[in-house]
C-alpha cells in the first residue's frame, strides 16, 4: 500500500511545501434585508402566511369541486373535473411549498456552518481489531480443521437455491414448445377475411391500388376467444392488387398470386411490427416502428431500414364462389429472425 | 416545361376563370340549383363548362382528353369524387413538383368544381361525389369508426389522425381540418400513396363510422392539452421543458441567497 | 431529552428514548450541515418524484385489474362502447371515466414517471461533469447507476399495463429483440410471455414486477444511496474556506427541513400541475391490443428512445445465417451491443479515470468541469450520442414537422452517430482550456477597468483592477493531472520489465486525458507578472510542453492599480 491511501491528511497533496495559493476562508457573511430592517421580516413573514394561506384554499376548492362538479363523464367534462380537481391539489402542494423555502431563505438564519469531515478509512488498530474478531471466530468454527463440514456447507448452499429456481423456470415458459412459431392458422383453402369485421373477401372487390387487411376465416367465437390474439398476431395479412404489368414474381411464386392480387405477411421481418403503411404509387410498404420497407411489386424485398428478410408470401388463389383462399399456410415462420428458423 | 406551362396557367387562371364564370354560366345558373353533392344529375351544360376548364387549367399535365402520361394519372374513371377531392382541398392544380401534392387553397369554387367533376365523371364510371347523409358524423358509431380506423388508417395517420410520415418526403396530412365529404372521398378513391378503400373494403356504412370517429376527436382530449398528440415523443419534450425546466428553475431560486 | 417538567412534548421524547436512545441520533443529525447550491436538488427532484409515484401508483393499483382476460367494455368514451378489449384495458378506461380523479392520478403518475428519469439524467450528468463519483463515492456512482436501470425497468413495466395498442407493439417489439439473442432467444421469448406473444400472462407478470420487484428494488437502493450520501458527508463546490476536510453549509434542522421539505411540495405541485393541464398517454386514443393495428409516431417513452433509435439507424444486411442458424446482428448490435456500451462506459467510468489519474486520495471539494477538460468532453461526447440517438428515434415526426425525407434523416444520422460525439468531444475540450487560460490571464492581470492612463513618455496603458482572495482562489484552486509516469521496459540490469506492457497502454489514456492541460496560475507567477509589468516571463511551473500559458492572452501592456497589495497576502 502506497503511502497515499495511508493519508488521512486530506489537505496536503505530498509532504513538501507547494508554490500555492492559500485558502482565503470563507467568505464574509453578508446580512439580508429581513436581517437588517424588522419591516422587511415582517413583510417576508406576511407573505410566507400568504403562501400558506393559497395552500388551504386550494385544499378546500379542490375537496369542493370533487364533491360538487357535475357528472359528467364526456370528454369535455373529464377534462374539467380533471382541470379543476388537479389545479385545487396543485395549488394546495405549491402554496406549502414555496412557502417552507420563502420561511427558510428570508427568516432562517444563514450563517454558514462548518462540518469536520473524516476520512472513510478505519484506523489500523480498528483493522486489526476486525481481523482479529473474525480470526477468532473462525478458530471457534473449527471450519478450517473440517473440510469435510466445509464441503458439505458450500454443496448445501449451492443447491437450494434450484429446489425454488427449477419449478419455476420449467413452469414459467408454458409447454416450451417454441415450434409454434413456424405455423399460423393458415391452412388450404381457409378464406381471406377482412379485419376486423370478419367479411370474406371476393377476388373481384380487390381493385388496383387497394389495401385489405386480412385475416383467416375463422368463425366468431374464434375471434372472441382467449387464442385467438396469439394466433392472430402471426396469421395478419395485407393483400393488395397490382396492375400485373408491375409484379416482379419469381418463377417459383408465380402461381402464388392471383390475377395480380398478392398476400404477404404483415408482421415485419425485423423485430414483428406490423408493417402496415401501403403507398400505392410506389408499391412500398413501410414500418412505422423502424422504417422498413418493402417492395410489394418485387417479392416484398427490403429496400429500405433494419430489416434483412422480405416478408414471406402467403400462397392465394380463388373457390369456385371467386373467394380468394389460402392454398397453404406460409412456408417460412412469419415475423422476426430466431436463431433456429431455418432448422 | 412542365412546371413552367403550369405557373403560366396559374398567373392567367383568375381572369380565364372569371371570363369563364360570367359568360358560360351567367345564363343558366338560375334555373339551376347547382348541388356539389349530385353529380349524378350534372347536365349537359355543366360537362361542357367542365371541359372548358379542364382545357384551360388541367390538360397541360393531364392531357388533352385526360388521359394521362407516363408520370402523371390519367383521369378517365376516376370519378367525380377524385376530383371533388382533389381540387376542393386545393391540391390540384398541382403549383409545384415534390414529393406529394399539398394541400392550399382552393383555386375553384364550388360550382366550378362541380362542373369539373361533372366532366371527368363523363369520361368514365368512377365514385360519385357523396351524399350529405352519407358523411353525417352524427349518423355513424364511432365506436366501429374507431376499429376500423385503427386496421385500416392509424398506421399512416396516427391515432387520432394527427398525421404521420412516410417514405421519401411523402407524408398522410392529419386529418382535424378535413372536412367529412372529403374524408370520405379519401377513402373512395385513394389519393397519390393512399390506397383505395372501395366500398366491399370499407362499407359506406363503416366509411361514415371512421367519419363520426374523426369527428369525436375534435372535441380534444380528455386529459387536457393534447400536445398535438404525437404520443410519447412530444410527452417527454414538455417533461424536459415544462417539467424539468420549472423544478430547476425552482432550485436555483432555493439555491440563491435571498437578498 | 428525559426531564422532569413533564409538557406533553417532553414526556413523549423521554417516552421514546427510554426506549430506543434516539437522543443521540437527533443530536448526531439535527444539526448535520449541507452544503446549498441548485444542482444538489436535482438528485432531491428524481427522489421526489418517486414518492409521488408511490402514492400515485397506490391509488392506481385500487382500480386497476392486471387480467388478460377479455371483457366487453361498455361506458365512456363513446369510441370505446361496446368494444372487446382486456380487463386490463377496460380498467384503464374506468379509473379514467368513472374514477373521480381518476384520470388525474393516472396522468400524475405518468408525468412523474418520466420526471424521475428526466431527474436522474440529470443529477447523473451534475455528479459526472463536477467529479462527484471520486473516491469515496465510487460505490454510490454505481448504486446510482443501478438506480438509473431500475428506472428503465419501472418505466417499461408499467408502460405496459394499459394494454393498449401503442404498448402492446412496444411489447411485440421486445419480444423481436429478446428472439435475436442466439441460441436461447426463442426460449427468452416463451420465458417471459409464458408461451408464444403476446399470450395471457404478461400483463400480470409485468404487474408484479412493477408494483412489487422492481419498485421494491428501488426502495433499497435509495435508501443505501441516501446511506452514502449522510456517510460520506455532502460534496461541495470550491470556494473559500471550503476544504476536502470540511464541509460548509446550512443545518439539516431547521434550514434543510424547510428547503428539502417545501421542495417536495413544489415538485409533487408541479406535476399536479402538468397532471391537471397536460394529456398524457390517453389510451383510449390508441386502443385495446391487438396485434393487427398500429399507429404513426410508435415510439417508447422518452427515455427508451435511444434504443428505438439505435433499431431504426441500423442497416438490414447485417443478419447472416451460419450452419443453418441465423443470426440476427441487425437488432443485436443496436439493442444489445450500443446500449451495452453506452451503459458500461457509465458504471466503469469513475475506476477508468482512478485509473489513469493513479489519484488514491479522497475528494470532497467538486471539480469545475473546465479544469478536466477531457472529462467533460467526454461527457458531452456521450450526451451527444444519447441525443442524436433519441433524435433518430423521433426521425418520423422530425420528417413531419419539418417537411424532410425520413430516408434521408436516417442517413444523415447513421453518419452523425459517429462522427457527432467526435466532434463534440473536441469542441468541448477546446471551450475547457479556454475558459481555463480565461482564468489564468484574469489571475495573473485582474479585470479590466475601461480606465486608460498615458505616461509621460506617451504611451497608454489600461489599469487592471486585481481579483480578490476570493475570486482567485477560485480559479487557482485545482489540480491538472499530468500523464502517468511509468518505469522503464527493462530494469537496470536489461531485463524485461513484467506488466511493462499493461502500464504502457495505461499510460497512453493517460495521456489522452492529460495531454493538454492548463496549471493553475501560482503565486510566484503572479508576482512575476507584477513586477515585469508585463507579462511576457511567466514562472517555471509552467513549462510542461503542451501547456499553453497566459503569455498569448491579453495583447498589450498593462498596469496593476495601486491598490494591489500583492498577491499572496492573506
Amino acid at each position: 500500500m502506497s503511502d497515499n491511501q495511508h493519508s488521512t491528511d486530506l489537505t496536503k497533496q505530498d509532504g513538501h511545501e507547494l508554490d500555492r495559493f492559500q485558502d482565503p476562508g470563507i467568505p464574509a457573511h453578508k446580512s439580508r434585508m429581513a436581517d437588517r430592517d424588522p419591516k422587511a421580516a415582517k413583510r417576508a413573514e406576511k407573505q410566507v402566511v400568504i403562501l400558506f394561506t393559497i395552500s388551504i384554499i386550494g385544499t378546500i376548492g379542490m375537496l369542493v369541486a370533487f364533491f360538487a362538479l357535475p357528472e359528467d363523464t364526456s370528454i369535455a367534462g373529464i377534462r374539467t373535473a380533471n382541470l379543476i380537481i388537479g389545479l385545487g391539489l396543485a395549488f394546495s402542494l405549491l402554496g406549502i411549498g414555496l412557502a417552507a423555502v420563502h420561511w427558510a431563505k428570508t427568516l432562517m438564519s444563514d450563517h454558514e456552518h462548518v462540518d469536520e469531515r473524516h476520512g472513510q478509512r478505519s484506523s489500523d488498530a480498528v483493522r486489526a481489531e476486525a481481523v482479529q474478531a473474525l480470526t477468532e471466530g473462525a478458530q471457534d468454527s473449527g471450519i478450517a480443521r473440517r473440510g469435510v463440514l466445509k464441503g458439505a456447507v458450500v454443496t448445501a448452499l449451492a443447491l437450494f437455491p434450484l429446489a425454488i429456481a427449477v419449478p419455476l423456470v420449467a413452469e414459467v415458459g408454458g409447454d416450451w414448445n417454441v415450434n409454434k412459431f413456424r405455423h399460423t392458422l393458415w391452412k388450404p383453402k381457409m378464406r381471406l377475411a377482412l379485419d376486423p369485421s370478419g367479411r370474406p373477401i371476393k377476388a373481384e372487390d380487390v381493385t388496383i391500388g387497394s389495401a385489405f387487411h386480412v385475416i383467416p376465416d375463422v368463425p366468431e367465437e374464434v375471434r372472441t376467444s382467449h387464442e385467438w390474439i396469439s394466433e392472430k398476431a402471426k396469421a395478419i395479412v395485407l393483400m393488395v392488387r397490382l396492375d400485373p404489368r408491375d409484379l416482379k414474381e419469381a418463377e417459383d411464386r408465380k402461381d402464388w398470386s392471383y390475377d395480380g392480387i398478392v398476400a404477404y405477411s404483415k408482421v415485419c421481418t425485423h423485430v414483428g411490427c406490423p408493417v402496415a403503411l401501403y403507398e400505392q404509387q410506389t408499391h412500398h410498404l413501410l414500418c412505422p416502428c423502424h422504417q422498413s420497407t418493402f417492395d410489394v411489386a418485387d417479392g416484398a424485398k427490403v429496400v429500405f431500414g433494419p430489416a434483412k428478410r422480405p416478408l414471406p408470401q402467403l400462397p392465394i388463389t380463388v373457390d369456385d364462389e371467386g373467394y380468394l383462399i389460402a392454398q397453404s399456410d406460409f412456408l417460412e415462420p412469419v415475423g422476426p429472425s430466431y436463431w433456429e428458423r431455418l432448422k | 416545361m412542365k412546371a413552367l406551362a403550369a405557373r403560366r396557367h396559374h398567373r392567367f387562371a383568375p381572369v380565364v376563370l372569371l371570363l369563364l364564370a360570367l359568360l358560360v354560366t351567367g345564363g343558366v345558373y338560375a334555373a339551376f340549383a347547382p348541388s356539389p353533392a349530385s353529380a349524378d344529375t350534372a347536365s349537359t351544360e355543366d360537362i361542357e363548362t367542365g371541359q372548358k376548364l379542364f382545357q384551360a387549367n388541367c390538360a397541360t399535365c393531364h392531357g388533352p382528353s385526360a388521359e394521362g402520361s407516363d408520370t402523371v394519372p390519367s383521369l378517365v374513371g376516376v370519378g367525380a369524387a377524385a376530383v371533388d377531392f382533389q381540387v376542393s382541398t386545393g391540391r390540384m392544380p398541382m403549383q409545384m413538383e415534390g414529393p406529394q401534392a399539398i394541400q392550399k387553397p382552393r383555386q375553384f369554387d364550388e360550382e366550378q368544381t362541380a362542373q369539373l367533376a361533372a366532366y371527368v365523371a363523363s369520361l368514365g364510371a368512377g365514385p360519385a361525389i357523396p351524399t350529405d347523409e352519407q358523411v353525417d358524423a352524427s349518423l355513424g358509431d364511432p365506436s366501429n369508426g374507431a376499429a376500423v380506423f385503427r386496421t385500416n388508417c392509424a398506421m399512416c395517420h396516427n391515432a387520432v389522425g394527427a398525421g404521420g410520415a412516410l417514405s421519401e418526403g411523402k407524408f398522410a396530412p392529419p386529418l382535424w381540418e378535413t372536412s367529412e365529404r372529403n374524408i370520405y372521398q379519401a377513402m373512395q378513391t385513394g389519393p397519390q400513396s393512399m390506397p383505395v378503400f372501395n366500398d366491399m373494403n370499407v362499407t359506406p356504412d363503416e366509411k361514415r363510422d371512421v367519419i363520426a370517429y374523426l369527428v369525436e376527436q375534435r372535441d380534444g382530449s380528455a386529459g387536457g392539452l393534447d400536445l398535438g398528440s404525437l404520443g410519447p415523443v412530444s410527452e417527454g419534450l414538455w417533461v424536459w421543458i415544462v417539467g424539468m425546466g420549472l423544478l430547476i428553475g425552482a432550485a436555483v431560486w432555493i439555491g440563491a441567497k435571498s437578498s | 431529552m428525559s426531564t422532569s417538567t413533564a409538557g406533553p412534548a417532553e414526556a413523549t421524547a423521554d417516552y421514546l428514548d427510554q426506549r430506543t436512545g434516539i437522543a443521540g441520533a437527533v443530536k448526531e443529525f439535527a444539526r448535520k450541515v449541507f452544503p446549498d447550491h441548485w444542482s444538489f436538488l436535482l438528485g432531491e427532484i428524481a427522489l421526489y418524484s418517486f414518492v409521488v409515484l408511490i402514492l400515485s401508483g397506490f391509488f392506481l393499483t385500487m382500480f386497476f385489474v392486471p387480467s388478460m382476460g377479455l371483457v366487453t367494455y361498455h361506458g365512456e368514451p363513446a369510441t370505446m362502447d361496446g368494444q372487446l378489449m382486456s380487463e386490463a384495458f377496460a380498467s384503464t378506461l374506468h379509473t379514467s371515466f368513472e374514477v373521480r380523479g381518476g384520470l388525474l392520478m393516472r396522468q400524475i403518475h405518468h408525468w412523474s414517471a418520466l420526471l424521475f428519469m428526466a431527474a436522474i439524467v440529470t443529477h447523473m450528468m451534475r455528479v459526472f461533469f463536477t467529479g462527484a463519483f471520486r473516491k469515496p463515492r465510487e460505490l454510490n456512482w454505481m448504486v446510482g447507476f443501478l438506480l438509473m436501470i431500475l428506472g428503465l425497468a419501472a418505466g417499461f413495466t408499467g408502460y405496459s399495463l394499459p394494454d393498449d395498442v401503442l404498448s402492446g407493439n412496444g411489447l411485440r417489439i421486445t419480444d423481436g429483440v429478446v428472439k435475436s439473442i442466439p441460441i436461447i432467444g426463442s426460449y427468452m421469448s416463451y420465458f417471459i410471455f409464458g408461451g408464444e406473444f403476446p399470450g395471457e400472462h404478461i400483463i400480470p407478470r409485468l404487474f408484479t414486477l412493477h408494483i412489487l420487484v422492481v419498485p421494491g428494488l428501488i426502495l433499497a437502493l435509495v435508501a443505501l444511496h441516501l446511506f452514502f450520501v449522510v456517510l460520506h458527508k455532502h460534496t461541495q463546490y470550491p470556494g473559500g474556506g471550503r476544504t476536502n476536510a470540511n464541509v460548509v453549509g446550512f443545518p439539516l434542522f431547521p434550514v434543510y427541513v424547510a428547503k428539502a421539505g417545501g421542495f417536495f411540495f413544489v415538485v409533487f405541485g408541479v406535476i399536479a400541475a402538468m397532471g391537471a393541464t397536460m394529456a398524457i398517454n390517453n389510451v383510449w386514443n390508441y386502443g385495446p391490443y391487438d396485434p393487427s393495428p398500429v399507429s404513426a409516431g410508435a415510439q417508447p417513452d422518452w427515455y427508451m428512445l435511444f434504443l428505438e433509435g439505435s433499431l431504426r439507424l441500423m442497416p438490414g444486411q447485417t443478419e447472416y445465417v451460419i450452419a443453418g442458424y441465423t443470426l440476427s446482428l441487425n437488432i443485436l448490435i443496436p439493442a444489445v451491443v450500443i446500449p451495452g456500451l453506452l451503459f458500461t462506459f457509465l458504471a466503469v467510468y469513475p475506476f477508468l479515470e482512478a485509473a489513469v489519474t493513479k489519484d488514491k486520495r479522497e475528494h470532497h471539494v467538486l471539480d469545475r468541469p473546465r479544469n478536466v477538460p477531457a472529462r467533460t468532453g467526454l461527457g458531452v461526447g456521450f450526451l451527444t450520442a444519447f441525443i442524436i440517438l433519441a433524435l433518430a428515434g423521433s426521425n418520423d415526426l422530425i420528417a413531419t414537422h419539418f417537411h424532410l425525407s425520413i430516408n434521408a434523416i436516417t442517413w444523415v444520422f447513421r453518419v452523425l452517430l459517429f462522427v457527432g460525439p467526435v466532434i463534440a468531444f473536441w469542441i468541448t475540450k477546446r471551450i475547457c482550456l479556454g475558459l481555463q487560460r480565461k482564468d489564468r490571464e484574469l489571475v495573473l492581470h485582474g479585470h479590466e477597468t475601461g480606465r486608460i492612463v498615458r505616461f509621460a513618455h506617451g504611451e497608454y496603458i489600461e489599469v487592471h483592477r486585481p481579483l480578490d482572495d476570493q475570486e482567485r482562489w477560485l480559479r487557482v484552486n485545482y489540480t491538472a493531472h499530468a500523464p502517468l509516469e511509468i518505469e522503464p521496459a527493462t530494469d537496470s540490469r536489461g531485463v524485461r520489465r513484467k506488466g511493462y506492457k499493461k502500464d504502457r497502454r495505461m499510460q497512453r489514456l493517460s495521456r489522452f486525458f492529460y495531454e493538454d492541460r492548463v496549471e493553475p496560475v501560482t503565486p510566484s507567477e503572479v508576482a512575476a507578472s507584477h513586477s515585469h509589468g508585463e507579462h511576457d516571463a511567466l514562472g517555471a511551473a509552467d513549462t510542461t510542453h503542451a501547456v499553453e500559458s497566459g503569455s498569448a492572452v491579453g495583447g498589450g501592456s498593462h498596469i496593476v492599480s495601486p491598490d494591489d497589495t500583492g498577491s499572496t497576502k492573506h
